[in-house]
């Protein structure tokens, strides 16, 4: 990497004479050596899928997992270094729980993406700190408002998605993602496809083990974000891998 | 000075005269304004009820009067709370808050009554010894453990469990008359439990001058949560006339 040796890439409150923060950009390099987590948001509603990696046998399944509840409304999957997203998710439930004390009600995603934004950014200001190593996808259901969905990136940048991918297979799951219809599809369909897209996007070579984390918040869970219960996630994981198999077979036929 | 004494409110806030007139001793505690009045419970056989009625008193003016004060803090937990309504709604978003808290954690390990009831009475006990207490009772409800689950904090932080428990003017009226049917029949059905409640809350009615005629009951069993109300009591008052001392 051009940026090593240089002297401007050991603080982040230095700029490179190119206009860059090293910084920020390797936090950004750690995120790309997760696994994937996508997020595709329907007309009724968000979900998340997580592709969590088992680096061995001996862990108790269900640890360090990377789909989180912020407020009873709002989920959020992540990517990157798992104690740095830790320590966001409790910035961003104590947003959530300051709202609620002081105006009684649930907090909007615009308005917490903005303060977890912010927070996010402050880390790539100084050079006592070092910016977050970890990306964060957001996702809420309301009655009024429908379903919405913002990615946050280390650099504390963030836009709102129809559909994101984030992790080491981001630009193999985009191009999936971006086939289909998003805002015509319903909750139940878009689990099935994001597990399918999880699945398709593994690389059993490399990572050889992984479990699938699956949550959703929409309409049929009332606004609610939960993760899936065990028959869905049983029948979508049975369903994402026939869907592999059907297209390993096609691909050999060719 | 003495603020509330040159203002004519309709009862007494200050019944500490002593210790406020004095210029340098500065009062830290607050005496309850909107109140409600007595909270009653009973485990039966397979589950708990519990009832209060929907009255929020202003001294002795009914001023808020559909005013719900059971709720139900998970799947196995029912609170119930009387004594100051504005101590009742900080307490009811900090529970809030708790169980949102506890749904985070994803580790589908529900907060059982009596670990609540255990987290209220630090919660009271603290105010109290900042001498500041919350001025309520609290009847928490539940299953424990596949068990009905009964319990009782008050201002201070004190903690009791039993079958039965009435707060406030129920501890004066309807205690005598809960024991009195469990020591007739110890094993309640929900029916009986429920008609007991009701019979109970009708004398309670009669004789509480706080309280009032329309209440909530709800019932938590193993099979789930049912709530039952406003239920109106059709009170009878004809007698009152014979009574000496009555108009």
């Amino acid at each position: 990497m051009s940026s090593i040796g240089t002297g401007y890439d050991l603080s982040a409150s230095q700029f490179s004479p190119d206009g860059r923060v090293f910084q920020v950009e390797y936090a950004q390099k750690a995120v790309e050596n997760s696994g994937t987590a996508v997020a595709l948001r329907g007309k009724d509603g968000v979900v998340f899928a997580v592709e969590k990696l088992v680096t061995s046998k001996l862990y108790e399944p269900g640890t360090n997992k990377r789909i989180f509840t912020i407020d009873k409304h709002v989920g959020m999957a992540v990517a990157g270094l798992i104690a740095d997203a830790r320590q966001l998710a409790e910035t961003a439930r104590s947003e959530a729980a300051t709202y609620r004390s002081q105006y009684g009600n649930q907090i909007p995603l615009k308005y917490l993406n903005d303060r977890v934004s912010m927070y996010i950014h402050a880390y790539t200001l100084y050079s006592a700190v070092r910016p977050f190593g970890s990306s964060l996808i957001l996702g809420t259901y309301d009655k009024n408002d429908g379903s919405e969905m913002y990615m946050i990136d280390p650099s504390g940048i963030s836009y709102g998605y129809f559909g994101c991918a984030i992790g080491k297979a981001k630009q193999a799951a985009k191009t999936e993602i971006e086939k289909l219809k998003l805002a015509d599809m319903t909750c139940s369909e878009l689990i099935k496809e994001a597990a399918r897209i999880i699945y398709l996007v593994h690389d059993e070579l490399k990572d050889k083990y992984f479990e699938l984390e699956l949550s959703w918040v929409g309409k049929h869970t009332n606004g609610i974000h939960e993760k899936v219960p065990p028959h869905v996630q049983e029948e979508v994981e049975k369903s994402a891998k026939a869907a592999l198999e059907e297209e390993s077979d096609s691909d050999e036929d060719i | 000075m003495n603020f509330y004494n040159s203002v004519n409110f309709p009862i007494n806030f200050n019944n500490h005269q002593d210790i406020s007139e004095s210029s340098d001793i500065i009062k830290h505690f607050h005496t309850p304004i909107t109140t409600a009045t007595s909270v009653l419970g009973i485990a039966f056989n397979n589950g708990v009820i519990i009832s209060a009625d929907i009255l929020g008193s202003y001294g002795s003016l009914a001023r808020f009067k559909n005013f719900s004060r059971i709720l139900q803090a998970n799947k196995n937990t029912l609170l119930g709370v009387g004594g100051d309504i504005a101590d009742f709604q900080y307490l009811k978003e900090l529970i809030q808050g708790k169980m949102i808290g506890e749904e985070c954690l994803e580790d589908d390990i529900p907060l059982k009554p009596a670990s609540l009831l255990c987290w209220l009475t630090r919660v009271m006990y603290n105010r109290r010894s900042k001498i500041d207490p919350l001025w309520n009772n609290i009847l928490v409800a539940g299953i424990q453990d596949g068990k009905p689950y009964l319990g009782f904090i008050d201002k201070l932080g004190t903690a009791v469990e039993d079958k039965l428990i009435a707060t406030g003017y129920g501890a004066y009226i309807a205690i005598p008359l809960l024991r009195d049917a469990l020591e007739k029949k110890p094993d309640l059905n929900k029916q009986e439990a429920e008609e007991l409640m009701k019979k109970c809350m009708e004398i309670l009615y009669y004789r509480d001058a706080r309280s009032f005629n329309k209440y909530e009951l709800a019932i938590l069993t193993t099979e789930g949560t049912e709530f039952k109300g406003p239920i109106e009591i059709k009170a009878n008052w004809s007698i009152s006339n014979d009574v000496c001392g009555y108009e």
